[in-house]
């Protein structure tokens, strides 16, 4: 394996913020101009294609075995706690930095086509390298310190680039909500930190995962604990999901890298890292497929009644990051890995294509408002429509392959309930797809076609759409199922760096559980096509006979309300009354009073500097002969 | 000489005294630096009284330092006093009050 060129990796997503943060800030050589955008955007686009270049280099070079360690400077080191700058080359996370530089190259691409005409454009790709270089530093970290500076690296990225139209108040207050929720799961991170270096005292993953028998039972779970909950803030999942849905104030290729195909998925690659810490522990599994689960179906009957495109499709991310979950916490670590490559091929695509088509309908979102597109955007058409079939499940495809291995696992790992609870979201899922493809795409024009007049993007922005919608049909043939191949690709390339617990079923059983998930899948995409397409009546009619529960479902179960009337609400009454009683009644005249009790005692004493030098020597004296005095006779 | 000391000891303390009410009672800073000066020799003439009685050379030898210290003493003290009085014209301090708050 030659990694001789992996410095590049990381130094070029750095250099590529510097230079052009540094040119566009200060507006040298006409950095902010319009001519200059171009060049600002390949620039940008270049300090990640590079790093995809050596690291399919190293990828070609290397074998599933290989693993090296690059250790570039001592960070800091306090008595015997040494962390440094090191970064870990293994299968596991050349093959999360091929999907993240991969992916990333393809959405900057993107982005110069859709960010054409804002005036931060430069500040855009600025965000966008920064980002890259955060997420880079998390996936190649040998240790949790560095991978937590990644981990921050990407949450601060999100902050910025969600409250990038910064102009608008909700698009701030869903930044801030953003910034919050992973500050309590950072918060979370940090006590797992700590209790796994009180028992390790390394924080290097190869000493974690090789010391895992260090561990007192209670100190386990709870390290493992904590982390997972810092998992689910920045994965989106129960209870710190809310932000991402808010998350889609951002603009739309953000979307698709940060909240859809790669940061997201930085809480499953973290524990997949750490998967000999968390399958030691028997419960802790159980709580992080539970809760993966529980998030799947969620997430997905809320995705079932929303309006937003981009919501639909949030709510969809929060519900396939629950898979991902699940897929961890019975122990197939591996598929978890493969759900999050495949996932983020045909989710980057579907939010491209919803931007394409929000590009088309000027700055329209809501697909109510929308409907027929098929004929004006035939490529995001074609694409989206991929993608859908994809995220489905529609056998062949890659999701088919990832989601029906999770489900087997399940099914496998014994756990009947979590794989009921995974079925059914899988026939949700498919189901809520195909409403949003056929409300966009199909049907009678709902848009005033005077005013608006939908046009297909530049190839510029329909080119990575078809890249990826390759990627959504093709990547799946890296993990056929067992039945069909006992060792697949996926698999056999991860397991030197993952756990993977197999679980044991017949062949038969596997067979019938792959035609269930197919046939629901299709069963699912058939139906959200026909309801709402043709028989648009027959859903009202359904929603007004099922009123109640449509209301609880169409308003996201009441979980925002609930959080702020629980937690924000009390919070900022204890802070109001906190400054109105305590603050200014009490401690603002306390300190006032302790101020004029310093200057009235100034004012006293000042009397006695007469400036008279007679009065200073006769106090001069009296002070020697007291002095004197004291010496002689005392 | 050594029955003599404990009189010339008062002398020296007489003389400082006078000094000392000398420097507490007059205006004029020339007189005050005299009176200075009379303290400043009071003592150089306990120290050599002493070093007489002691047969010690050490309290000879101080006051040599004394005379060289109120030599420069006087010297800035008095450019002091001129610069003042040339820009005040008066060389009363209880009016030299730069000071004061």
């Amino acid at each position: 394996m030659n990694i001789g060129l992996f410095g590049l990796v990381i130094a070029l997503p750095l250099a590529g913020f510097l230079l052009n943060g540094a040119l566009g800030l200060f507006n040298l050589l006409g950095w902010r101009s319009e001519s200059r955008k171009p060049v600002v955007g390949w620039l940008a686009s270049l300090a990640i294609l590079v790093p995809f270049v050596v690291l399919l280099f190293i990828f070609l070079g290397m074998s599933a075995e290989d693993k090296s360690i690059v250790t570039y400077y001592r960070w800091f080191s306090v008595e015997d706690l040494n962390i440094n700058i090191a970064y870990q080359i293994d299968s596991l996370s050349v093959l999360m930095g091929l999907m993240v530089t991969g992916i990333g190259f393809l959405i900057h691409v993107y982005s110069i086509g859709y960010m054409k005409h804002d005036e931060g454009f430069w500040r855009f790709f600025v965000y966008l390298n920064l980002f890259i270089f955060a997420m880079l530093n998390l996936i190649f970290a040998d240790n949790l310190v560095l991978l937590f500076l990644g981990w921050e690296g990407v949450g601060l990225c999100s902050y910025l680039l969600i409250g990038f139209w910064y102009k608008q108040a909700f698009v701030n207050d869903a930044a801030i909500k953003a910034f919050v929720m992973n500050r309590i799961g950072d918060f979370a991170f940090l006590i797992g930190m700590f209790l796994i270096f009180k028992t390790v005292g390394s924080l290097s993953f190869d000493a974690i995962n090789s010391n895992v028998g260090l561990f007192d039972e209670s100190t386990l779970f709870w390290a493992g604990l904590f982390l997972f909950i810092g998992a689910t803030g920045k994965s989106a999942q129960i209870p710190l999901y809310t932000w991402l849905p808010d998350a889609m104030a951002g603009p739309t290729p953000v979307s698709a890298l940060i909240h859809a195909a790669t940061m997201v998925t930085a809480g499953v690659y973290m524990v997949a890292r750490l998967s000999p810490l968390f399958s030691a522990n028997a419960e802790l599994m159980m709580i992080v497929a539970v809760i993966g689960g529980l998030t799947a179906l969620f997430a997905a009957t809320i995705g079932l009644f929303q309006n937003d495109i981009k919501k639909v499709l949030a709510y969809s991310t929060v519900s396939q990051l629950g898979y991902m979950f699940l897929a961890a916490g019975v122990g197939a670590f591996p598929i978890a890995i493969f759900h999050v490559f495949t996932h983020a091929f045909f989710k980057a695509c579907l939010f491209l294509g919803s931007g394409s088509v929000i590009h088309a309908m000027h700055d329209e979102q809501d697909i109510r408002n929308m409907g027929g597109l098929k004929k004006y955007l035939p490529q995001t058409y074609i694409t989206f429509f991929i993608a859908t079939f994809a995220l489905a499940g529609f056998p062949l495809t890659a999701g088919f392959f990832s989601k029906d291995e999770i489900l087997f696992r399940t099914f496998a790992s014994g756990n009947y309930i979590l794989w009921g609870l995974a079925i059914f979201s899988a026939l949700l899922t498919a189901i809520y797809m195909m409403r949003l493809t056929s409300l966009t795409f199909y049907g009678k024009e709902r848009f005033d076609s005077h005013k608006t007049h939908p046009h297909e993007s530049p190839a510029l922005m329909t080119l990575p759409l078809w890249i990826l919608a390759a990627g959504a049909l093709l990547v799946g043939f890296l993990g056929l199922p067992g039945v069909v191949a006992p060792t697949n690709w996926i698999t056999t390339w991860l397991e030197p760096s993952v756990i993977n617990v197999e679980g044991h079923a017949s062949h038969f059983t596997e067979w019938a559980l792959m035609a269930l998930g197919s046939g629901l899948a299709i069963a699912g995409l058939f139906a959200g096509w026909k309801l709402y397409t043709t028989n648009l009546e027959t859903v009202a009619r359904l929603k007004a006979s099922f009123s109640g529960l449509y209301n609880l479902i169409y308003n996201k179960y009441f979980v925002d309300e609930t959080y702020d009337n629980v937690i924000v609400k009390p919070y900022s009454w204890i802070s109001n009354s906190l400054m109105n009683n305590l603050e200014n009644m009490l401690l603002y005249p306390l300190y006032g009073w302790t101020a004029k009790a310093v200057s009235g005692g100034a004012e006293l004493i000042r009397f006695i500097q007469t400036g008279h030098t007679p009065t200073y020597v006769t106090f001069f004296i009296i002070g020697v002969v007291g002095v004197i005095s004291l010496i002689l006779f005392i | 000489m050594n029955q003599h000391i404990d009189a010339i000891v008062a002398l020296s303390a007489i003389l400082f005294s006078m000094g000392v009410l000398g420097v507490l009672t007059r205006k004029n800073a020339i007189t005050i630096f005299m009176s200075v000066e009379l303290m400043l020799n009071s003592v150089n003439l306990a120290l050599v009284a002493f070093s007489r009685l002691h047969n010690d050379i050490t309290g000879q030898m101080l006051v040599i330092f004394v005379m060289a210290i109120a030599a420069a003493e006087v010297a800035v003290g008095l450019a002091i006093v001129i610069s003042i009085f040339r820009n005040r014209q008066t060389a009363d301090v209880t009016e030299i009050n730069l000071l004061r708050w």
